[in-house]
């Protein structure tokens, strides 16, 4: 038995929270990997699907989906920057934390919910058709095409990226600001001096997740892309495997869809800097407000802008889920077995994905402090920007790989909730990522030196460390997570749908069986559970601040 | 609800490895609105279950084509006993798969228009897709294809896409039915009615039921759900000169079925009134066989089409490929 930690060292030598990320990646790898394995198994029988995936069609589908990401993720992330810095200026905001809470629920909802909520606005017979129509010079014919993606995207995307960004801006020590109010420095100088250091840090991470969302993005594309010349290859993977069941062909399209995405990450990457975080320790308690009065109307109108442009889809859906009979949904009891079934898993896979998350970033943090000179060494890359890369692989791919590696245990059914809690878990762990990094960052280059000056470490450290500063974070993860976590389902369509019976699926069947009234009423209930996910995350802590 | 499914599949794969009980048990692979609580399926299992005295188990994936690949990906080691819900445009692809065996019951019982003959798949059910349109924005509906396709933008349409969605790939047979080689002319006309193309039934359908679109490719029967469930008019099906393309929805026994004794019983259930009286108003569809009472008036009221066009099952699979392709180069323009 080990005493101490001295022979364990000998016979592992490895950091312990390096072991720890190395074994969050290797169980991510385990994950790709055994469904990679149990496709290529099955498309080994016939290549032919591979060699004609690539034809002149194809090619145009590849070029319009890094075309409509690329504009996505710029009208998402750079308004997100502008909105994350109004928003961290003006903390007593009239609403702030509510106005928050709200860019927390696009991340649970359906795409086919989000859309049906655009179009409710935008669509040809929208609220806004009669102006728009106006403005158009005739009937107004909806805004089906590039630009209805892309605001169905920034829908999804601005409030993401925007709270991303916020998490960063906080780790902005007071002192700094407290400094940089006794310098007299104006907006200008304080964003170039304290807020785009720490922005730009984050940048190129922020807008690598969304550019993924949007480049794998499949029902908003084919909803609002009126018709089959908008359409992205994620479409033609599921159309590949899920109709044609041409594995090659899937593997051939994922291929391409993978460089695409490392091409256009790569480009990405150069535009962010990793920061070198201050080491003082924060002691002044908040920091004073410094924006002056035209600088606020600025902020105020921004903030505002940002909020009626993500509110009017949910007003939308909430308008048309009031419709719906929910006293009868409230009383059905297939819709309290969703209910339960959803928060169990989503709890689950938030759970498993923080922890992934966490792993991730303290050994990614270990290891960039070990080799702090030089270019970051692989394994660091693999634990920061590359664990992203999971949410290029379609969930049916790795739905169907393991089916296929699985299908002689014969026990199918039981394993369709593992998958769904696996997958959403692994799908999740960008995000977590994003959200925990800039802080746990922040926090272990000032804390570091000093806690081990002061011999402190494992629990005690964390205790009193890491937990006060990491707390918010980490429940904002869990948030997240669990408001993903809520909605894809593309996992288990091979496995049979009805062993694992969720919200956004009981609202989907209904939706499938003409009862649009009581799948416009769930669709306002998730969204109702998300907000209360993202109040509970921010909560804040009672005592010790 | 989950935690019965759950508790059945594991009392299911106890059952399997206890050879005794076995044949006491009945493994049908269907669609998940067929087992959904407004769906046939619990009617139906509740009414197969008194008569053998048996338990039947419905294992549901998202639809027809997703239950094919299903059964493909299981091979040989599938648990089905029969499969439940297939249409006439995968007849062949399921039959390639080795895993059907025929029958062998009479066929007496099924009537589907135009006849049925086959020895391996039985109707369950058919339907007719049709235009569904709002007669609160559209006054006069096209009264054929040819009008609808010729007739300019207005009323605008939502359809569904051929590569995702059965309906969509109907609407595609449907032209190519009536236009033949001037299909791909036909479409690039259409397509100035087209406000999108959903990947499945139920997007297009939610665009419609919310009003941003006054027609929707759908079926004949769905103003049948309207007058029933919502009691209102307000939604018609546009009746078509040239005839109304089919969809005729089977179910067949595979290999593993061949040894249980219930698989045959539960194909002649089928045909009969015990199944065939739940179809109508759970699956919204017409019954491949006679039922106990008349259908619900309202059902009379639905276009009745002037003649089912369908392809077989071969010209189907041996051509589906390439007209899929044709309409994807004139929708992508």
């Amino acid at each position: 038995m080990a005493v101490r930690d001295e022979p364990l060292r000998r016979g592992f030598p490895i950091e312990p929270r390096v072991g720890a990320g190395l074994a969050a990646l290797a169980a991510i790898a385990v994950l790709i990997g055994g469904a990679f394995a149990g496709m290529i198994g099955e498309a080994a029988r016939d290549w032919s699907g591979a060699v004609s995936a690539f034809d002149g069609y194809m090619m145009r589908v590849a070029r319009f989906t890094l075309w409509q990401a690329a504009l996505s993720t710029l009208l998402s992330v750079v308004p997100a920057l502008f909105v994350a810095r109004a928003l961290a200026r003006h903390p007593r905001f009239f609403g702030r934390a509510a106005i928050l809470r709200l860019f927390g629920v696009p991340l649970a909802l359906p795409a086919l919910v989000a859309a049906l909520g655009v179009l409710a606005l935008y669509g040809r017979a929208g609220y806004f058709a009669e102006p728009l129509g106006w403005l158009h010079g005739g009937r107004w014919p909806g805004i089906y095409g590039l630009s209805g993606i892309l605001v169905a995207h920034v829908f999804f995307n601005l409030p993401l990226a925007t709270r991303l960004f916020l998490h960063a801006l906080e780790t902005i020590p007071a002192d700094q600001w407290r400094l940089a109010a006794q310098l007299g420095m104006n907006g200008r100088a304080t964003f170039r001096l304290l807020e785009w250091p720490v922005l730009r840090a984050s940048l190129s991470g922020v807008a690598a997740l969304v550019f993924m969302l949007c480049i794998t993005s499949f029902t908003i594309v084919l909803l609002l892309g009126g018709g089959p010349r908008a359409t992205t290859l994620e479409v033609a993977i599921y159309q590949a495997l899920r109709f044609d069941f041409d594995p090659a062909r899937a593997i051939a399209l994922i291929g391409l869809q993978l460089a695409l995405v490392t091409a256009a990450i790569f480009l990405i990457t150069r535009l962010g800097a990793d920061a070198a975080a201050d080491r003082g320790l924060p002691v002044a308690p908040a920091r004073p407000a410094l924006a002056g009065p035209l600088e606020r109307v600025l902020n105020a109108v921004l903030i505002l802008a940002a909020l009626a442009f993500v509110a009017g889809p949910m007003a939308a859906i909430v308008t048309a889920g009031l419709e719906a009979d929910l006293a009868r949904l409230a009383a059905d009891p297939a819709v309290h077995a969703a209910t339960a079934t959803s928060l169990v898993l989503a709890v689950l896979a938030a759970i498993l994905s923080v922890s992934l998350a966490y792993a991730m970033v303290s050994a990614r943090g270990v290891l960039a402090q070990a080799g702090r000179r030089g270019r970051p060494s692989l394994l660091e890359r693999a634990m920061g920007e590359w664990a992203a890369f999971v949410l290029v692989i379609p969930p049916i791919v790795i739905g169907a790989g393991w089916f296929v590696l699985l299908r002689q245990t014969g026990q199918l059914f039981a394993l369709a909730p593992v998958m769904v809690v696996t997958v959403n878990a692994v799908m999740a762990v960008p995000f977590a990522i994003r959200a925990i990094r800039p802080a746990h960052d922040a926090a272990a280059a000032r804390h570091d030196r000093l806690a081990a000056s002061l011999g402190m470490s494992g629990m005690s450290r964390w205790r009193l460390v890491d937990w006060p500063v990491l707390r918010r974070p980490l429940l904002t993860a869990l948030a997240f997570a669990m408001a993903l976590s809520l909605g894809d389902l593309g996992v288990i369509a091979l496995f049979g749908s009805d062993a694992v019976q969720t919200l956004p699926y009981l609202l989907l069947q209904r939706m499938g069986a003409y009862r649009t009234a009581d799948a416009a009423g769930l669709a306002l209930f998730l969204g109702i559970l998300c907000l209360l996910l993202m109040s509970l995350a921010d909560t804040r802590p009672t005592a010790r601040r | 609800m989950r935690a019965v499914s759950l508790f059945t599949s594991t009392a299911l794969a106890l059952a399997i490895a206890l050879p005794a009980a076995a044949q006491d048990i009945l493994t049908i692979y269907t669609y998940d609105s067929f087992t959904s609580d407004w769906g046939p399926g619990p009617v139906i299992e509740a009414a197969f279950e008194a008569e053998c005295g048996c338990e039947v188990n419905f294992v549901a994936v998202a639809d027809g084509v997703a239950l094919l690949n299903r059964l493909r990906l299981e091979g040989q080691n599938t648990q089905a006993d029969i499969v439940l819900g297939l249409d006439t445009n995968l007849v062949v692809e399921a039959k390639d798969t080795g895993l059907f065996v025929p029958h062998d019951i009479s066929l007496d019982n099924v009537d589907v228009p135009g006849g049925w003959e086959d020895d391996i798949f039985v109707p369950y059910d058919y339907g007719y897709f049709a235009f569904v349109y709002d007669t609160e924005a559209v006054e006069t509906p096209p009264a054929s294809l040819r009008e609808l396709v010729e007739g300019g933008p207005e009323p605008a349409i939502v359809i569904q896409d051929p590569r995702t969605s059965t309906p969509g790939l109907g609407l595609m047979l449907w032209v190519k039915h009536v236009y033949g080689d001037e299909a791909e002319a036909a479409w690039a006309q259409l397509s100035e009615r087209v406000v999108t193309v959903t990947p499945g039934w139920s997007e297009s359908y939610g665009l419609f039921t919310s009003g941003e679109v006054p027609m929707v490719l759908s079926y004949t029967t769905s103003p049948a759900y309207h007058i029933i469930a919502e009691e209102t008019e307000r939604y018609q099906a546009a009746a078509f000169e040239e005839g109304h393309y089919m969809q005729i929805e089977l179910a067949g026994i595979t290999t593993r079925g061949q040894e249980n004794p219930l698989a045959r019983q539960f194909m002649e259930f089928m045909t009969g009134p015990g199944f065939q009286d739940a179809i109508p108003e759970t699956n919204w569809m017409y019954p491949a066989g006679a039922t106990s009472e008349p259908l619900n008036p309202a059902f009379d009221r639905m276009v009745a089409p002037s003649q089912p066009l369908l392809f077989t099952p071969e010209e189907v699979a041996e051509n589906r490929r390439a007209w899929v392709d044709e309409w994807l180069s004139v929708m992508s323009r």
